[in-house]
């Protein structure tokens, strides 16, 4: 199945990128190349596969519930690129 | 001064606790080497001024108790390190300086060893070449305009040309083990959940395991000693016992058996290759090892899955760089234009694809025919070598399909860059150990490398395999310095 510009234009919504007209272009080629090859798998039947999940055979292990304080705000901060002393900045969302 | 930078880890380690030399003389050969190496463009960061600080306060301790006392190692730069810009190769992280180290970096320091600088990568670990990462390509040290194999390039570049005595990468699909191969050194891949994946930049999750990159097995076994171990802050870190590789490295392999996988012999492939593989298998045979004929038949599809699985894990990963929290931000007029315009210009073409065939796999309408379909096909080759492992202890390949290649050969064609990865690619996608080790040159004089795959958490078995190939192929670094200065 090849990607035309309009999907592209669409995927590149979901995945929040904008793309000018001439990049939608090259990638609309190069994305339908990459489908085109991994579509090889359409020659497996896999109809009674179940699908992996995992590969660690044991299951995830779990820890207590337990709250820290430790006061790290201005570390999560600190490469922000736009912050007050408390908050991320972000344009304005609500009027 | 002293140029004490040809000799091996393990060899470095012994002559600081003999007195043979100071951590700080080790320490200045490094980094007068890397000095003078500036045109192979390994670092994107370096940290001279403290590595030579903690040799100084090493050489007045010396304190003896880890396994890498007094050593300056340079890693990767997608592992986080604490106060010391992290970049993962890409705009988007071009001004990031984590407040928190990796586990896999701390650990390597807690056995006495300290960062000597940061190490070029494609972004984000995407590439095979070493051409993706903002801050320009990494250039092989065997001949002028020659690419590393990537994603981890630096660190194979850094290590070949002694700029660094050993050194960690990533590999989601062989790099590690590719790069390694391009550049006559040792890359191993560990068991996924042998070394913890905290604090490293994600590519995708379930395949992502870090490595030791060395030049030589003995070296090999010790770093993956270091760095292994389980993490509570990884859930997917094992908590298996770390065995002790590098005390119980030996190449007495009599008996062991090698299984030939007829599926690797793929078309087009290079005679030097076949032939490099068959002198492996005269190698091991000489060892005492019992070589027999096996087969994965779904390897010509791992590939294919591979590249549904991991960009749908990438496009899902790199969601969290949004412009707010941390790394690059460009201007919009509002929040979405913000977050379009922030990932459009902080992520490279490569790593757009990426997301791209991501985001297609998972969108509605498409995640069975592709997503989930990759995985059953995941579940097979897992089953390929789970049945090939009933009857041999590992498995020999050539390690890639060529030798390394000319700066921008492959560049705009991806599959057939891609391609690289083809012997790769199946052991991520099963979870399973592997090795590359140097066993000979191509007709223009460039490294080979053959690939050893064990069982799940049987590191020593394949270590021990490759140092009988060691022993026998009497590989030698032969480089010229076409990029001295």
């Amino acid at each position: 199945m090849s990607i035309d510009k309009d999907t592209v234009k669409h995927i590149s919504k979901l995945a929040r990128i904008s793309l000018d007209d001439e990049k939608t272009d090259s990638l609309s080629k190069n994305l339908s190349s990459i489908i085109a090859f991994i579509e090889k798998l359409n020659e497996l039947n896999t109809d009674k596969i179940i699908p992996l999940t995992s590969i660690i055979n044991t299951s995830l292990t779990t820890r207590k519930d337990i709250v820290k304080n430790e006061k790290i705000r201005d570390q999560i901060l600190k490469n922000s690129p736009e912050k007050n002393d408390e908050f991320f900045v972000v344009p304005k969302v609500i009027e | 001064m002293k140029d004490l930078s040809k000799n091996t880890l393990c060899r470095l380690i012994s002559g600081i606790k003999k007195k043979d030399f100071s951590s700080e003389e080790i320490t200045k050969s490094f980094i007068n080497n890397s000095q003078k190496a500036k045109k192979l463009n390994t670092f994107i960061t370096t940290n001279f001024d403290k590595a030579l600080e903690d040799a100084k306060n090493f050489d007045k301790k010396k304190n003896f108790e880890g396994l890498l006392s007094g050593i300056p190692i340079a890693v990767k730069d997608l592992f986080c390190t604490k106060d010391v810009k992290t970049t993962a190769g890409s705009k988007m992280l071009s001004n990031f300086v984590p407040t928190y180290e990796s586990t896999v970096t701390s650990n390597l320091w807690k056995e006495g060893a300290f960062l000597l600088g940061k190490l070029n990568c494609d972004e984000f670990a995407m590439g095979s070449s070493n051409e993706t990462s903002f801050f320009g390509n990494v250039y092989n040290p065997y001949g002028d305009n020659l690419i590393p194999g990537g994603s981890s390039g630096g660190s194979a570049s850094a290590l070949a040309a002694s700029l660094t005595p050993a050194t960690i990468g990533t590999d989601t699909g062989g790099s590690i083990r590719q790069p390694a191969s391009f550049t006559g050194t040792v890359g191993l891949k560990p068991t996924y959940g042998r070394c913890s994946r905290w604090g490293i930049v994600a590519f995708a999750s379930s395949l992502d395991q870090a490595g030791p990159m060395t030049q030589n097995v003995e070296d090999c076994a010790l770093l993956l000693e270091a760095m292994s171990g389980y993490d509570p802050k990884d859930s997917t870190s094992a908590k298996i016992k770390v065995d002790h590789y590098s005390k119980n490295l030996n190449e007495k392999i009599k008996g062991l058996k090698v299984g030939i996988p007829k599926e690797y012999r793929v078309d087009n492939m290079p005679d030097e290759i076949d032939a490099l593989w068959k002198r492996g298998v005269e190698f091991l045979k000489d060892a005492g090892a019992i070589i027999k004929d096996i087969t994965l038949p779904h390897t010509k599809y791992a590939l294919p899955s591979y590249y549904i699985v991991a960009p749908a894990e990438a496009s899902s990963n790199l969601a969290r760089y949004d412009g707010v929290k941390y790394g690059h931000r460009s201007k919009g007029n509002n929040l979405i234009e913000m977050y379009e315009n922030t990932r459009s210009e902080g992520f490279g073409d490569e790593v757009k694809r990426r997301i791209l065939i991501g985001t297609y796999v998972l969108s509605s309408g498409y995640y069975d025919a592709y997503y989930i379909k990759a995985q059953k096909v995941r579940q097979l080759i897992k089953n390929d070598f789970d049945e090939a492992f009933k009857n041999v202890d590992a498995v020999l390949t050539p390690s890639t399909p060529s030798a390394a290649f000319k700066a921008g050969d492959k560049k705009d064609d991806p599959i057939s860059m891609y391609l690289n990865d083809v012997f790769t690619v199946p052991v991520n996608l099963a979870g399973l150990p592997a090795i590359s080790v140097p066993a000979g040159y191509d007709k223009n004089k460039l490294p080979l490398g053959l690939q050893l795959i064990g069982k799940a958490f049987d590191e020593q078995t394949i270590l021990n395999l490759s140092l009988a190939i060691e022993k026998r192929a009497g590989f030698k670094k032969e480089i010229n310095n076409w990029w001295k200065s």
